[in-house]
């Protein structure tokens, strides 16, 4: 076994032992919001109108052009609207509301044998299943297992890595959902048609770790390597640097070098979209931080609020400061427990006044901690000087575009500057110039 | 558009990722190397005497007090709470001989602050070690003074009364290394024991707070430049070792040159800086008029910081060759 990693980074407290043993509980609730805008590309355009009743696994909303991917509904019920409803990032969407009542019908896709499946039908499912990669970007998974014919394609990897704190999510479905995953793994190497698999996994998972090993006995085409526990070690183009020691240049995307990586949770999309005609319409979520009261991983409907979500983990604890959704690292802070969760969720943090200890901000050190820390290379304290004087060239030659926002340069600040604030502005102004 | 929102609004925080942090603060990063230098305190208090206390708190105090009074007349916040200020006035004080006369040390401490950091505009504005700055200053007022070395307590009786540095030069003396790591030698009140200062030193390591890159250059560049005329004559130029326990190396290498402010940000930058604070350190110490030369090297070396920062910039991820 090999144990490898990559330059940089940091090693956040991991929090994981709040959710680590507890399995995956279901939970409904009566009425959902699902959003148009689950992935990355178009938004998709509703298929249902008010009144209408839904199956669960029906279709709400179709794709709105190739860059885009269908939804369907997770409820069985009536669509009580059609309405622009607040997105978890921050703005409005097109959303079906769907008032579930308790008949549970379902109308999933026709089964396909696993065995006897090609490379274009799992294609082709994929797509109408509607499934995002659950990595974190929520890009449509259908394109990336169509690449261009010229693009070689030498190695798959799983990328079972959860590098965020707190989020325990992959490391369950590895231990409930192990034979599932494994074969949406094998599918998707099947759908690429590439014969060698990784699986990336930080060492901070042992039983995980035992169990793949375990059930990979005597398979040579799946080999898990061992990685060191380090943020953020599970970003796509480190966690291809460490496995393979390739480096995807800016602007590229890694079937440039050979390489497709795929979330664990995507892979089990896969599979129960395959084998069980289920589109993508349940979440699997940690819902943990010291903010809330019972900690948990869940499996839900698309389009739960976060509300709903929370007041079955108990609620809120009195200290409960901020609500992010995502990991601790780069999730997004919501200020509207009303915002639905989305099929690429893979958290919901509630974080009390213990674990975001307010700090103040003084002039920057020049300490090169931030420097030491960026696993891309860059100088993050150069470049918000730049951003900071609005001289967004000079901070465009040192590539600032190249910035993935990881944020492990401002966990690492003395000073605590909001140093990935200043980069999102920065890079946002330096697209903005480029177009 | 409008959008009909909960009560909840304002009720939770909104901020950019990350929502963790290291923990560490500008402040927590001063007093612990603040706390890092009280063997060396210790070590002055054992060797020189309690009166060199007085020298110690006046530096701290005049250069709160002018780091506080600036601030004031340019109408910024007062900041001496952060510990840099106090940083600068321990660093200094360490760095003047036994029983030096606390007016002047007052003056050389308030010229650090005031020239030496908040001329440039304060903490992280700088180019030169305040510290640094106005010990300088203080070489250059009073050149007697500064040169003036009391007689240790528990010293050898073979023990001059001069500093390892300037028995050496002047006399061909070699000083005990067991006596230079102890700290029963003469020179500045912080700077005489290796041990007090490798214990602070190792200690700011161990907690990240230094980087290990510049001593470990430093001290390498050291046996390179050092050793060649070493071995060149070892009869007319002293070993490596020598250089590196005589005199304010140790305290230059792991407290002054790692200065965040004053030394690069990148790493092959680090290398480059402490490579040359030995070089010219060796220069000076073997062909210069002064028997010391920490100081001015790492002066020298502060002004070519921003242009090895420039030259060092790490090649981007996917970009390199």
């Amino acid at each position: 076994m090999r144990k490898k990693t990559f330059k940089g980074g940091v090693h956040p407290e991991e929090y994981k032992i709040l959710t680590e043993d507890k399995s995956f509980e279901f939970f409904e609730p009566e009425q959902v919001v699902i959003s148009t805008c689950q992935h990355k590309g178009k938004d998709a355009i509703p298929s249902v109108k008010k009144g209408d009743k839904v199956q669960i696994g029906s279709l709400v909303a179709k794709e709105n052009g190739f860059f885009s991917v269908p939804v369907h509904s997770s409820v069985c019920g009536n669509v009580t609207a059609i309405n622009n409803s607040l997105n978890f990032t921050g703005y409005l969407k097109n959303s079906v509301v769907i008032k579930s009542d308790s008949t549970k019908e379902k109308c999933y896709l026709e089964p396909l044998d696993f065995n006897t499946v090609t490379p274009e039908e799992i294609i082709l499912r994929v797509k109408e299943a509607g499934i995002v990669g659950q990595g974190g970007a929520a890009f449509p998974t259908f394109i990336k297992l169509s690449p261009p014919a010229d693009k070689k394609i030498d190695f798959v990897i799983l990328n079972a890595c959860e590098c965020e704190p707190y989020l325990t999510r992959d490391y369950r479905l590895l231990l409930e959902k192990t034979d599932e995953v494994l074969s949406g793994l094998e599918l998707i190497m099947r759908a690429v048609k590439v014969k060698k698999a990784f699986i990336g996994i930080e060492d901070n998972k042992p039983k995980a770790i035992e169990i793949l090993i375990d059930r990979l006995k005597g398979n040579k085409s799946i080999e898990v390597i061992r990685l060191k526990t380090k943020y953020p070690q599970g970003a796509e183009k480190m966690l291809i640097k460490a496995i393979t020691g390739r480096e995807v240049p800016p602007g590229k995307l890694p079937m440039d070098v050979g390489v497709f990586v795929q979330n664990v949770g995507t892979a089990l999309s896969i599979y129960d979209a395959v084998t069980k005609g289920v589109p993508s319409i349940y979440v699997f979520l940690t819902v943990s931080g010291l903010g809330i009261k019972e900690q948990k991983n869940l499996v839900v409907p698309v389009g739960t609020s976060i509300k709903d979500i929370i007041d079955y983990c108990g609620g809120l604890t009195s200290d409960a400061k901020r609500v992010v959704i995502g990991g601790p690292m780069m999730g997004l802070a919501q200020f509207d427990l009303n915002v639905p969760v989305n099929k690429a969720t893979s958290g919901i943090l509630v974080l009390s006044k213990s674990e975001i200890e307010e700090r103040e901000e003084t002039n920057c050190l020049r300490c090169g901690m931030c420097v030491d820390a960026c696993p891309l290379n860059l100088i993050p304290t150069r470049l918000v000087r730049f951003v900071q004087l609005n001289r967004i060239e000079e901070a465009q030659q040192l590539n600032i575009t190249l910035c993935m926002e990881c944020g492990t340069c401002a966990f690492t600040c003395p000073a605590n500057i909001p140093l990935v604030q200043w980069l999102k502005l920065g890079k946002q102004k330096a697209f903005s110039m480029k177009t | 558009m409008t959008v009909e929102r909960s009560d909840s609004l304002n009720q939770f925080e909104l901020k950019i990722s990350p929502h963790l942090h290291s923990g560490w603060t500008t402040k927590k990063v001063m007093w612990y190397v603040n706390l890092s230098l009280l063997p060396c305190v210790i070590s002055a208090v054992i060797f020189f005497g309690w009166q060199q206390l007085f020298i110690i708190f006046t530096s701290i105090f005049f250069a709160c007090g002018t780091e506080a009074l600036i601030q004031k007349l340019s109408k910024r916040k007062i900041s001496i709470d952060d510990g840099s200020a106090v940083l600068t006035g321990l660093l200094l004080a360490l760095t003047l001989p036994p029983n030096f006369s606390l007016w002047a040390t007052a003056i050389g401490s308030a010229f650090a602050i005031g020239i030496g950091k908040q001329v440039f505009g304060g903490l992280g504005f700088n180019i030169f070690n305040p510290a640094l700055v106005g010990r300088a200053f203080l070489q250059a007022a009073f050149p007697v003074q500064i040169t003036t070395w009391t007689m240790p307590n528990y010293s050898i009786d073979s023990v001059t009364l001069a500093t390892p540095l300037a028995a050496f030069k002047f006399d061909k003396i070699i000083t005990p290394l067991s006596s230079m790591l102890i700290g029963n030698v003469g020179g500045c009140i912080g700077e005489t024991s290796g041990i007090a200062i490798l214990l602070g030193g190792l200690f700011l390591i161990a907690v990240r707070i230094v980087n290990w890159r510049i001593p470990l250059s430093i001290i390498i560049g050291v046996f390179i430049f050092g050793g060649i005329f070493f071995l060149i004559d070892p009869m007319e130029y002293p070993s490596p070792i020598f250089h590196i326990f005589a005199g304010g190396f140790l305290l230059g290498a792991f407290f002054m040159a790692t200065d965040y402010v004053t030394s690069p940000v990148t790493a092959k930058g680090m290398y480059i800086f402490g490579l040359g604070i030995a070089l010219v350190l060796v220069i000076i110490r073997l062909f210069g008029g002064l028997p010391e030369g920490v100081m001015y090297a790492i002066l020298f070396m502060n002004a070519f910081v921003p242009i090895i920062n420039r030259y060092t910039l790490p090649e981007p991820f996917g970009l390199r060759k």
